[in-house]
């Protein structure tokens, strides 16, 4: 199928070309990677168990914070302290999780709450002498350490998004295809049918944002590497949030592409935006604001939704 | 041991009393119909069953053990699965998507749910339309495909409620071949229905509800006789509305 | 009562009360529209930086700004509404959602474009006035932004109550099959129901001028206080708005005394989370929630 063709294209361009392309571009490409990464994270939760969770944040920032922590207090890898981080992350979202969805709270009031937790967790840093207050952490990138997940250039950087941006894929793609996915949908679409025909509602829920938050956190480590500096309102405050479900709902929230499509076309925008108006701060996040208005009005499922309407009207 | 067991089953809401004193109890094998006039609290005591409200008196066992208080899909893992009187499709999954999302309680993986799905649909006739989005099914349709996807949970008990409810005669005809069908592989069945006819050659057995009280029991024939049925069902043509 | 907790005390209602008008285009934004308007903020923030601006070009008092500032917002927010929000009324509800976020990020980043992110004072002659309760120091200005809240939310609920476009809304808000039925141009009151906040929250901002700063994201705040704010007084019930801005604007007040930094503000968030979990109706009932 062309389909298929095109994405091994696609997949080992990927792959291949990065080493050939300029410093700036592959700078691009790994911001591209990461947010489509942020985008893939949330959309477990967001796109197929249909919770739109506004405080992402929360995981990001306990990730960047947990593995930046035990770096400087403790040595540990940052590869390690990853996966430190991706389990608090978790065990905060089951806790966030449980509260809201054993509660009832759905909709614009469980997107809300989540805002609140968010909030709450970068008010705590910014008065937490112990993890830096406002003035965050610098992580020691000067010299070359790949087991201390610091690297020279910008090249292995980028491979490391790449996998992390490739394992996101298959999680999503298994989990679609697979019993938790049509146990999401069904209780998106309708939760009490969906339980009267066996489907843990609360248990699906709590999957589904035990993934998304372990994945997220995954990627606040990553932040925390690359760009070597952290701070409250940096990892925890809306931004980050927000950035992270854009790709998704422009994408298409629920699809496996989805996140990746809508990532590499938000993020050029940005920077695009970014580099032509030179010096005026916040051009390119207000464009993001005009194109989500738009995408809402317009393509509300999303670009790939968009496309599958195309297809079904060229049949 | 019955297979179903309700013991002084109670249900009020605040002030009002939808289920009372209600003693019932369903062998493996039967077909219990239960009817009575509208209002009388038999959907009620479908929610209290699978588990959607919790009974105010009474007890409910299933298999021997007490399922009060336990969550609705905990029920159904257990062998008792429901259809509602307003058909509830998962819209936007097609047909046989939606029988898989009810297989997953008895196969692992896609592969095995989606043949198991696609089974209990050419059971119930939807075998040619496995495909199509449910929002797309007729109404008739929809009751099947409602049915397939408790039957795909592997149930020993199946409560249907009215799925006879606005459809023509001949589609009652087929649905009470494929009640006869789904009951002729070993599925005990209750069932809620206002259309007699049909709910009087399938039962074994009859029971009368009436605000939310069992008023009489026994064989089709017997129960159509009773005066105290008669009354109730007058009675509410006469006053009620 | 000791002097820190007096203080705290005055100054808790006096910023409450402003949280109360906020909060109040907020909640009647919610009864009618059924929406969680994200933006609200960010119409905050601008109604602030058009009386600054008023200020600085014209030396327009920002008190007396109202009467420009007011209906101007009002027409902007009926031009939002229709433009905007109207178009996508049946989409689903996290899309809503999204429409308000989108709209939010839209205004904050064009002011932040337009006018950088320095923080801006609007200094009035008589900024510094104020006198003496007991042991607590009461500034004229904050006394005059919760007096002038409290009299324009007043005047809000009059309006709702007595005249026939407020009955209009209220009817809405309420009973929506039934305004229809009885003739009510109901996307007419969609409209004026979104102007009429997004006028209150403008005056708000008008209001605390004299003594707070303007800055394209000062309108963040205030959103997530409205929001609490509105919770707890019950979605879509207005007078709850303004006790519940009270009753938020004690609590920020208290834990300010209370606690060391900004550690204030998790007090709010943790009412917040109390209040969805427990009483997502709100203290004071309001319309369904969740």
């Amino acid at each position: 199928m062309a389909g298929r063709a095109l994405g091994a294209l696609a997949a080992a361009a990927l792959v291949a070309a990065p080493p050939l392309l300029p410093k700036y571009s592959l700078e691009i490409l790994i911001s591209i990677l990461f947010f489509a990464y942020l985008g893939l994270a949330w959309n477990i939760l967001g796109g197929y168990a249909g919770q739109f969770s506004f405080g992402h944040a929360a995981f990001f920032g306990i990730g960047a914070y947990t593995s930046t922590l035990l770096l400087l207090r403790a040595g540990v890898s940052p590869w390690l302290g990853m996966l430190a981080g991706g389990a608090l992350a978790a065990a905060f979202g089951l806790f966030e999780g449980y509260l809201s969805f054993r509660y009832g709270l759905r909709g614009p009031y469980f997107s809300l709450v989540t805002l609140a937790f968010a909030e709450m967790l970068r008010v705590v840093s910014v008065n937490a002498k112990a993890v830096g207050a406002s003035l965050g952490l610098v992580v020691p990138t000067g010299t070359p350490a790949p087991l201390l997940f610091v690297f020279g250039g910008k090249l292995p950087y980028y491979y490391v998004i790449l996998a992390m941006t490739g394992l996101a894929l298959l999680i999503t793609g298994a989990v679609a295809r697979g019993r938790l996915g049509y146990a999401l949908i069904a209780v998106r679409e309708n939760e009490d049918a969906a339980e009267a025909a066996g489907v843990n509602a609360l248990g699906s829920k709590l999957a589904a944002m035990a993934l998304s938050s372990f994945l997220t956190a995954l990627g606040g480590t990553f932040y925390a590497q690359y760009f070597a500096y952290i701070d409250p309102t940096i990892t925890f405050g809306p931004a980050i949030s927000i950035q992270g479900l854009l790709p998704a709902i422009v994408g298409g929230a629920g699809t496996v592409l989805g996140p990746l499509l809508g990532s590499f076309v938000l993020t050029p925008i940005s920077e695009l935006t970014r580099a032509m108006l030179r010096g005026r701060a916040g051009a390119d996040i207000m464009l993001y604001g005009l194109i989500l208005v738009l995408v809402i009005s317009f393509l509300p499922q999303g670009l790939m939704g968009w496309r599958r309407a195309v297809r079904r009207s060229a049949r | 041991m019955s297979l179903l067991e309700l013991r002084g089953l109670g249900k009020r809401f605040g002030g009002l009393t939808a289920v009372t004193g209600l003693d019932l109890a369903i062998e493996p094998g039967e077909i219990v119909g239960l009817i009575g006039p509208n209002g009388a609290g038999k959907t009620t005591v479908f929610h209290l069953v699978a588990g959607y409200h919790r009974p105010t008196s009474g007890t409910i066992r299933f298999k021997d053990a007490s399922i009060v208080g336990l969550k609705p899909h905990a029920i159904c893992r257990r062998g008792l699965a429901r259809t509602f009187q307003l058909v509830q499709p998962f819209a936007g999954l097609t047909a046989v998507e939606n029988v898989m999302v009810g297989a997953f309680n008895r196969e692992r993986d896609t592969a095995a749910a989606r043949r198991h799905a696609e089974e209990i649909l050419d059971l119930v006739g939807l075998g040619g339309k496995r495909s199509v989005p449910a929002r797309e099914l007729t109404l008739s349709d929809r009751k099947r495909l409602e049915m397939a996807r408790g039957l795909a949970t592997g149930p020993d008990l199946l409560l249907l409620d009215e799925v006879m409810s606005g459809l023509n005669p001949t589609e009652i005809e087929a649905m009470v071949g494929l009640i006869r069908a789904i009951h002729g592989r070993g599925i005990t069945l209750l069932i809620i229905e206002h259309v007699m006819r049909a709910v009087m050659t399938l039962s074994h057995r009859l029971v009368v509800l009436h605000h939310g009280e069992n008023i009489a029991e026994g064989p089709p024939a017997a129960v159509a006789r009773d005066r105290r049925v008669i009354e109730a069902y007058l009675g509410e043509e006469d006053g009620a509305a | 009562m000791s002097g820190l907790l007096l203080q705290a005390v005055v100054s808790g209602l006096l910023l409450g009360g402003v949280y109360g008008l906020v909060a109040s285009g907020l909640t009647l934004i919610f009864g009618v529209l059924r929406i969680i308007n994200f933006a609200h903020g960010a119409v905050m923030m601008l109604g602030m930086y058009a009386s600054y601006w008023l200020w600085v070009w014209l030396g327009v008092d920002p008190y007396l700004s109202v009467l420009l500032t007011a209906p101007a917002f009002f027409v902007l927010g009926m031009g939002i509404q229709r433009l905007v929000i109207e178009p996508n009324r049946q989409a689903a509800e996290h899309n809503q959602l999204l429409l308000t976020l989108g709209l939010a990020l839209f205004l904050e980043n064009l002011a932040l474009v337009l006018w950088q992110g320095d923080f801006r004072t609007l200094r009035v002659p008589y900024a510094n006035a104020s006198f003496v309760i007991g042991d607590a120091l009461v500034e004229v200005s904050r006394l005059v932004a919760a007096g002038g809240a409290v009299l324009i939310a007043l005047a809000l609920f009059v309006f709702l109550r007595r005249t026939d476009v407020g009955k209009a809304i209220r009817a809405l808000a309420e009973e929506r099959e039934g305004a229809m039925l009885v003739g009510i141009d109901v996307a007419r009151i969609r409209s004026v129901a979104f102007g009429i906040g997004s006028a209150c929250v403008a005056v708000a901002g008008a209001l605390i001028t004299p003594f707070f700063y303007i800055a394209p994201d000062v309108g963040e705040s205030f959103n997530l206080m409205a929001f609490v704010v509105v919770v707890l007084g019950g979605m879509g019930n207005f007078i709850g708005a303004l006790l519940g801005g009270l009753i938020v604007g004690l609590a920020e007040s208290l834990g300010a005394a209370l606690l060391p930094g900004s550690l204030k503000q998790l007090v709010v968030f943790v009412i917040f989370v109390l209040v969805l979990l427990f009483r997502p109706e709100g203290l004071f009932g309001g319309a369904r929630g969740r």
